[in-house]
């Protein structure tokens, strides 16, 4: 284990260079100010009541206890909200607060405000909620014979293929050249998921400020603030600029701040008290209070020739998107559209059906899909290389997608996808030696717990690749707006609504901004809905592609205008879109256009593990990975996504898992929930394969989530080998694992 | 009640509840929210603090147990505008992205530089193993601690 002295950095950069981040002073000083930190004087403090229960009918809710209570200032349940009463990113089918039952167990039922946090928690403790339990929904295969959560199926008449069966968020089919070719060697396997938490650190929190004409200001952590005011807006029944989305501090999101927290439910307390409010949860109900990457089973039957070219692909994919629809219907497209991998398959039949079921609700994390079907191709291919007595990595090569191939929605590559080369370099990266006994427990699987003297521990290499889209698809109309004022004296400000979650975008958009402006002196102007158009999310690794040409087109347009009225000062606001995309037939999964998916990105990763396999205790020893990320806008922020996305998967694969009996979180804690530690990781060594992608500005593609969707299989393929056991299952538990 | 601490070489008075840990008081009272609220549970170093120069998570130290003690959070840290080498260390190495984490790695770094002034990889694991980082995969950490050491 080697730690590296960091390389020469430089404080001012255009793009491709390293960068530090601006933000760090603040952040290393603690005064950089989170959702969390914020306060205004006269404020209250909001909470939330919850369901104890994973499905019920609310037969009534007495609050007259809870409002005569000192200190508090306003009890509010669902017949307070003024305007929509449900809400959702995709479909609005999440109650603002439950109206007449519960879907799943932390479901929120009432708010309250108060003057001290203390008295809020007293208040809620006196709410009389009378709940008559029905039949949980909590198993995804049943789920499609029980009673239907939302009879009146929300995602019904959107384009997607309309599937009767009960609790069926979507049903996606793609039939890809003949499903019945035959090959012949064939693989079965059947693959399972647990549930992964985004567990970042920052809790949901932020404060609601009344402006006194019945509007309001919602300071809050966040990955899109414009979709947020959306959804704010009619709840509220307040007109668009009446709600204004402030970014506070992000202590990280991971796909966990897509969708809504305590944002209607502080503005509702403001609104109604006329005084700012502020939610913040803590780390039990931060863990239900979010949705979670969705659990999966995955059935596969991979069919190949002799020679190791894969024939023909069946899978099929159920997701268990809990109580209400959130971001489910695009987690299904991805994990059905990338689950052969990038790999070219001339047939394959792939069904992947996203269902409600009274677990807690899933939607994005890190991988969005990508990373649950990854998880069971991979073994599949290494399982089909173990049957043909082919090297997995020839397996692999032999089989890569390349541009000028099809994907199994019969999008052909057209851009950058260098799947042979990330293979070749991955697979050419030296392993560290196998080191000797005795040494320091430390260095052997149990670590500190000084378990073994290494008896029983075993070594072993893997390898795996990873594939996910990047932007948002199928047929979505995304954009990107920004902002720049060039001041007379030369200097200029960015105005962006891009969410600065940790990735360091906002190193992107200075870069490009010095860059296009050919100046060092831009500030960049904190983000809010008020001052610039939508930047869309920051998610779906599109926020460097997308803020990258909203903030060049701005650039580029505010020294045309500058020139045009010779000097002085320029205010212009441009929209960014990617190439269009269009829909999947919703009855064979094909494209209807040219392309579903913008754009492709790739990544490969070895692995070395070592499984003490007597106490079923692993060490992953070191990584190794090439990823392909078009051009590194700043290679400094690259490496850091990818360290931290394949610390993600590793967790996964390892260690990471909500537990739920009847639909209840048994683990909402860092105590029982863990994530990977220092101790934990290992050292990760990194290639970057730079083939600009043509669409990109500047070649860039987005960098968070290939390490992400291909680390978890990376890791288990390194534990297969050194145990011979399937590990059909993730996370790897001991039992698994013992020999 | 009210207590008397001195933090950040500050002597501070606080009226504080009986059940208020000291971070708490930090951030709601004294007004320094630098020390962060991630678990509150004692499992992520996101609060940690000196108490009397010990490293100590200060959701776990109720206020009223820090009357009459030394404290010294992150916001003590750096003199003035002049960011401290560990702070100084972790913006060069690129060992900050969200940064929640951050001044709970600050502190403990700061302890632990303190103890160990050139500590090897595994010194540096096993004393930050008790600060979660959900962003970086802590290899930036560990180069910051480097490099704060070679600094030194």
């Amino acid at each position: 284990m080697s730690v590296t002295a960091p390389r020469t950095t430089v404080r001012v950069g255009k793009v491709g260079e390293r960068l530090l981040r601006d933000d760090a002073v603040p952040k290393v000083r603690g005064s950089f100010d989170y959702s969390s930190d914020l306060s205004a004087p006269g404020m209250l403090w909001g909470d939330t009541l919850r369901s104890p229960h994973p499905h019920a009918r609310i037969v009534s809710i007495d609050l007259s206890r809870a409002l005569s209570l000192p200190g508090v200032h306003a009890v509010l349940i669902h017949a307070d909200v003024p305007g929509r009463k449900t809400y959702g990113l995709e479909f609005p089918d999440q109650p603002v607060l439950a109206i007449d039952r519960v879907r799943y167990v932390g479901e929120p039922v009432a708010v309250v405000a108060a003057d001290h946090p203390e008295q809020a928690r007293k208040a809620l403790a006196a709410i009389a909620v009378e709940y008559e339990p029905l039949e949980p929904v909590v198993d995804m295969e049943r789920a499609l014979e029980q009673k239907p959560l939302h009879p009146d199926r929300p995602t019904m008449g959107h384009g997607y293929l309309d599937d009767p069966r009960p609790n069926v968020v979507r049903h996606l089919v793609i039939r890809h050249g003949d499903p019945d070719t035959d090959g012949e060697v064939v693989v079965h396997g059947e693959y399972e998921v647990g549930i992964q938490d985004q567990a970042f650190l920052g809790p949901e929190s932020g404060l609601a400020v009344p402006d006194g004409e019945g509007g309001v200001d919602v300071h809050v952590a966040t990955q899109w603030l414009h979709v947020d005011r959306d959804q704010v807006a009619p709840c509220l029944d307040l007109r668009p600029e009446q709600v204004r989305i402030h970014l506070a501090g992000v202590g990280g999101a991971f796909g966990g701040r897509e969708d809504l927290s305590m944002q209607i439910h502080g503005a509702l307390l403001a609104l109604h008290t006329g005084r700012p409010v502020k939610m913040s949860y803590d780390r039990e109900e931060s863990f239900t209070g979010h949705v979670h990457r969705h659990p999966a089973r995955v059935w596969c039957e991979h069919r190949a020739t002799r020679e190791g070219r894969i024939t023909c692909v069946r899978m099929r994919i159920l997701l268990d998107g809990g109580a209400y629809a959130s971001s489910s219907t695009a987690v299904a497209s991805n994990a059905a559209s990338f689950a052969l991998g990038p790999y070219r398959v001339d047939n394959a039949l792939i069904e992947a059906t996203a269902l409600y079921t009274n677990n807690p609700p899933c939607g994005a994390m890190r991988g969005f899909g990508a990373v649950q079907t990854c998880f069971a191709a991979e073994a599949q291919v290494d399982r089909l290389a173990a049957e043909l007595g082919i090297d997995p990595v020839e397996l692999r090569l032999l089989n890569a997608l390349e541009p000028g191939d099809s994907l199994p929605t019969g999008q052909v590559v057209t851009g950058s996808l260098p799947t042979r080369e990330v293979i070749r370099r991955a697979a050419a990266l030296a392993i560290p030696a196998e080191e000797g006994l005795p040494r320091d427990p430390l260095r052997l699987p149990g670590g500190a717990g000084n378990t073994t003297r290494g008896e029983g521990v075993r070594r072993g290499v893997g390898f795996a690749l990873g594939f996910k889209n990047i932007c948002y698809s199928e047929g979505f109309d995304d954009f990107c707006a920004a902002r720049v004022v060039l001041r007379a004296d030369g200097g200029a400000v960015v105005h962006s609504a891009a969410a600065e979650v940790g990735q360091g975008v906002i190193g992107v958009i200075l870069q490009v901004a010095r860059t296009e402006l050919g100046t060092d002196d831009v500030t960049l102007a904190p983000s809010a809905t008020s001052s610039v158009g939508s930047a869309g999310s920051a998610s779906a690794s599109r926020m460097t592609w997308m803020a990258a040409g909203a903030v060049r087109d701005a650039c580029r347009a505010a020294l045309e205008e500058r020139e045009r009225q010779g000097g002085g000062e320029v205010d212009v606001e441009r929209v960014y879109r990617h190439p269009r995309t269009t829909p999947l037939d919703p009855e064979t999964g094909q494209i209807t256009g040219e392309r579903a998916h913008v754009a492709l990105a790739v990544a490969a990763m070895r692995v070395v593990v070592e499984v003490d396999v007597d106490l079923g205790l692993t060490r992953v020893v070191w990584v190794g990975t090439a990823q392909d990320v078009g051009r590194a806008v700043n290679p400094l922020a690259v490496e850091g996504q990818i360290e931290g996305g394949t610390a993600q998967g590793l967790g996964l694969a390892l260690m990471e898992e909500l537990v739920t009996r009847d639909g209840a979180i048994l683990n909402a804690s860092f105590t029982d929930y863990l994530i990977p530690t220092a101790l934990d990781m290992p050292p990760v060594d990194i290639e970057l394969i730079e083939e600009p992608e043509p669409d990109a500005p500047y070649g860039a593609k987005g960098v968070g989530e290939p390490p992400t969707v291909v680390s978890t299989a990376a890791i288990l393929s390194a534990l297969r080998d050194a145990t011979g056991r399937p590990l059909a299952r993730v996370p790897v538990r001991p039992d698994d694992i013992c020999l | 009640m009210k207590i008397t601490l001195t933090v950040n070489s500050e002597r501070r008075e606080a009226d504080v509840w009986g059940g208020e840990s000291l971070l708490t008081v930090l951030r709601d009272t004294l007004e320094l929210p630098g020390s962060k609220n991630a678990c509150e549970q004692g499992e992520c170093g996101s609060c940690s603090v000196l108490l009397d120069d010990e490293l100590v998570c200060s959701c776990l130290v109720l206020g009223a147990q820090a009357d009459g003690h030394e404290v010294v959070t992150v916001e003590g840290l750096a003199d003035g505008d002049a960011l401290s080498p560990v702070q100084q260390a972790f913006v060069d190495a690129g060992a900050v992205q969200c940064g929640f984490c951050t001044p709970g790695l600050v502190v403990a770094v700061t302890d632990l530089l303190a103890r160990i002034p050139d500590p090897d990889d595994h010194e540096i694991r096993e004393a930050l193993s008790g600060n979660l980082c959900r962003c970086t995969g802590y290899a930036k950490i560990f180069d910051a601690v480097h490099l704060a050491a070679e600094r030194r």
